[in-house]
């Protein structure tokens, strides 16, 4: 039988079937974080039950972690409590954790992969929606709730049923200036917020095939903002010589044998998808989203909608924006380059590129967070923290940061931000904010001009 | 966890779409290290104006409102992944959601937390929405043995649960049992795994 890619992977992980009831899928790899894990384990404690796997579970503190003086005791009392349990959890029950100025540190889906914790082929999880990241490297990688983290811990297995199958397919040559994040933006733009419910989304074509690891893990990590359980690309070359080497890769002869396996993962001609869809790649320009959800996007140098139901005047309202205006011109306060969807040394490559020789605007706020410690390290190895100091910018420590705002950085009331990270719902970045996604090209354009700038013309040419 | 079977309730109404789940839960309440007080943050900035004061224009609080369902729009749950969503609902006193659409993490979190999300056509939803905005005191039937939802002994739907999770529901089991009770096949499976 034809098989997809997801197939290939999610068949060789069941361990049971119940009869018109749902599978018992095994969990290769579990990654933890302080918010999603101190339920989960009580949930075992009350139930006196161990946990079966330890040494397939990885922790870290990133959602609620301070971004300045990581050195110093957490001010917030709650925030502290949280990250004293996980690590009185991990220490517990024999868990690795990456805490707090731990050199692997950083947020659960940045650490992971640039550990060779992700690989092709494995089933992962995390108490975490944007766990759709790591199908970047051709895993089943996918977001659970608290229960779901309770029942791996419990039997390093979950009982599902097998989601349908999506493919979008993306050929072509991208245009100067857009990014991973601008070709995912588009893509939700088009097909909406709830298109990938209940599917698993496979992206293919000469896009996807010509994007580096970084780029494929923007693009699957918002997977879930199309209502995707999650997002994978077949893996290749670029995907084995990005595993090569990582601390935890399969080292020697291993490797060789799991590359040999990992070249099988791949959708087989004629396979069938539940739901198809295809762009050109030429149609793509940089993005910008209007409204409070991830799919209220539209090109930088386009015109809001004129016309849409009550949810676009709802949207509007909050946003303070109206039908059919443009955003050129908008006057920009604040603007937050990090978060899992674009917080990699690449994304600061970007920004540098870009901010080199040039001053952030005087009126904007910027907040520069790496995504983990390595990201730090390697921006100060390549001399990035420089560039952004000379122009203006301060680098932050890392971790989610105003992605969610559970820390102190949250974004004033009423304020507009321009945000690398995923989500624009009410008040994400904190109560009363006003987020606008874009890429961090776009976000380090706007943080030099103070406003927002249309960057399809010459401007960024440069970059 | 308690048992589900057939009850009847009154409805508050929440006819907005894609209502994500930081707005049922905005993420500076995710620091508690247990599940319980959620439901005094469900949607907090909904609830509430930013000086603390009630927004009397919200559904739930509005006092003709009543009952443990909650109706709303179109892609109900959406965003994030945090469980504190069904805690916060569940809290409050919501056992069931009816919605034409849900995303898939809150749907399973919510049957984990024995609340029922139920899934009807826009047209039966709309007829809901007005139903109980005319008349705050209709009475809406859950029947999760024959899977129906009925307005008022007049307007009946049929709703999709799978077999198992009606199970679970009905007899207050869940997934940990059953993932411990076949510890020995997961064993067994690992052993041929990789």
């Amino acid at each position: 039988m034809k098989k997809t890619l997801f197939d290939k992977v999610w068949d060789a992980h069941v361990v049971d079937s119940i009869p018109n009831g749902p599978q018992i899928l095994y969990i290769d790899k579990h990654l933890i974080h302080e918010v999603t894990s101190p339920q989960a384990f009580d949930e075992l404690k009350k139930r006196k039950i161990p946990v079966f796997r330890p040494q397939q579970i990885i922790a870290t503190a990133d959602h609620n972690t301070p971004t300045i003086d990581q050195h110093l005791p957490i001010k917030d009392e709650l925030s502290r409590n949280q990250l004293q349990q996980l690590q009185e959890n991990c220490k517990a029950h024999g868990i690795e954790l990456y805490a707090l100025g731990h050199e692997y540190n950083g947020i659960v889906h940045v650490m992971a992969p640039e550990l060779g914790i992700t690989q092709p082929g494995l089933t992962m999880v995390c108490g975490d929606s944007h766990t759709s990241t790591h199908g970047a490297f051709g895993a089943i990688a996918f977001g659970i709730g608290t229960s779901q983290v309770a029942q791996v811990f419990a039997s390093q297995s979950l009982l599902l049923t097998k989601p349908k199958k999506m493919r979008i397919t993306v050929n072509g040559s991208l245009q100067k200036n857009v990014l991973p994040k601008d070709v995912i933006l588009y893509i939700i733009s088009k097909l909406g917020t709830d298109s990938g419910t209940e599917h698993f989304i496979e992206f293919a074509g000469e896009v996807f095939e010509n994007m580096s690891m970084e780029g494929r893990m923007t693009v699957c990590n918002m997977s879930i903002e199309m209502g995707a359980r999650g997002g994978m690309i077949a893996p290749d070359e670029t995907t084995f010589a990005y595993v090569k080497n990582r601390k935890f890769a399969p080292k020697g002869t291993e490797f060789n044998l799991k590359v040999a396996y990992w070249k099988t993962l791949y959708t087989d001609e004629g396979a069938k998808f539940d739901k198809e869809y295809s762009f050109d790649a030429t149609d793509i320009t940089p993005m910008i989203t209007y409204g409070t959800n991830p799919g209220m996007g539209m090109q930088l140098s386009d015109q809001i909608p004129k016309f849409g139901d009550s949810n676009l005047d709802k949207s509007l309202q909050y946003m303070n924006f109206k039908k059919g205006s443009s955003l050129i011109g908008q006057p920009i306060n604040y603007v937050f380059i990090g978060s899992c969807t674009n917080s990699r040394i690449e994304d600061f490559r970007v920004v540098a590129r870009y901010v080199q020789g040039k001053q952030k605007a005087s009126n904007v706020t910027a907040w520069l967070v790496p995504g983990s410690q390595l990201v730090v390290k390697q921006i100060k190895e390549e001399g990035l923290d420089i560039i952004f100091k000379n122009a203006g910018f301060q680098l932050r420590q890392p971790g989610c940061s105003a992605c969610l705002a559970m820390n102190d950085d949250k974004i004033p009331n009423g304020e507009y931000c321009i945000s690398t990270s995923n989500r624009n719902f009410e008040g994400r970045q904190g109560q009363g904010s006003r987020t606008l996604l874009a890429s961090p090209l776009v976000a380090a354009a706007v943080a030099v001009a103070g406003k927002i700038v249309d960057v399809s013309v010459p401007i960024l040419e440069e970059v | 966890m308690s048992t589900f079977n057939t009850f009847t309730s009154t409805a508050y109404p929440l006819p907005v779409e894609n209502i994500d789940t930081d707005q049922i839960i905005p993420a500076r309440f995710l620091k508690a290290t247990d599940r319980a007080g959620f439901g005094d943050n469900l949607f907090k900035d909904w609830r509430y104006h930013k000086d603390g004061s009630r927004n009397e224009n919200f559904v739930l609080n509005q006092s003709q409102y009543s009952g443990s369902i909650l109706v709303a729009g179109h892609n109900f749950g959406c965003g994030s992944s945090r469980e504190h969503a069904a805690w916060a609902l569940k809290d409050f006193g919501f056992n069931v959601i009816v919605s034409s659409f849900f995303a898939d993490i809150f749907k399973g979190n919510a049957l984990n937390n024995h609340v029922l999300p139920i899934q009807v056509t826009p047209a039966f939803l709309e007829m809901l929405l007005q139903s109980i905005q005319q008349d705050p005191s209709t009475k809406i039937e859950i029947n999760l043995e024959k899977q129906t939802i009925t307005i008022e002994n007049k307007h009946k739907a049929t709703f999709e649960i799978d077999p198992y999770k009606k199970m679970c529901l009905q007899k207050g089991y869940d997934d940990i049992d059953f993932l411990v009770s076949n510890l020995a096949k997961i064993e067994a499976f690992e052993q041929q795994h990789n």
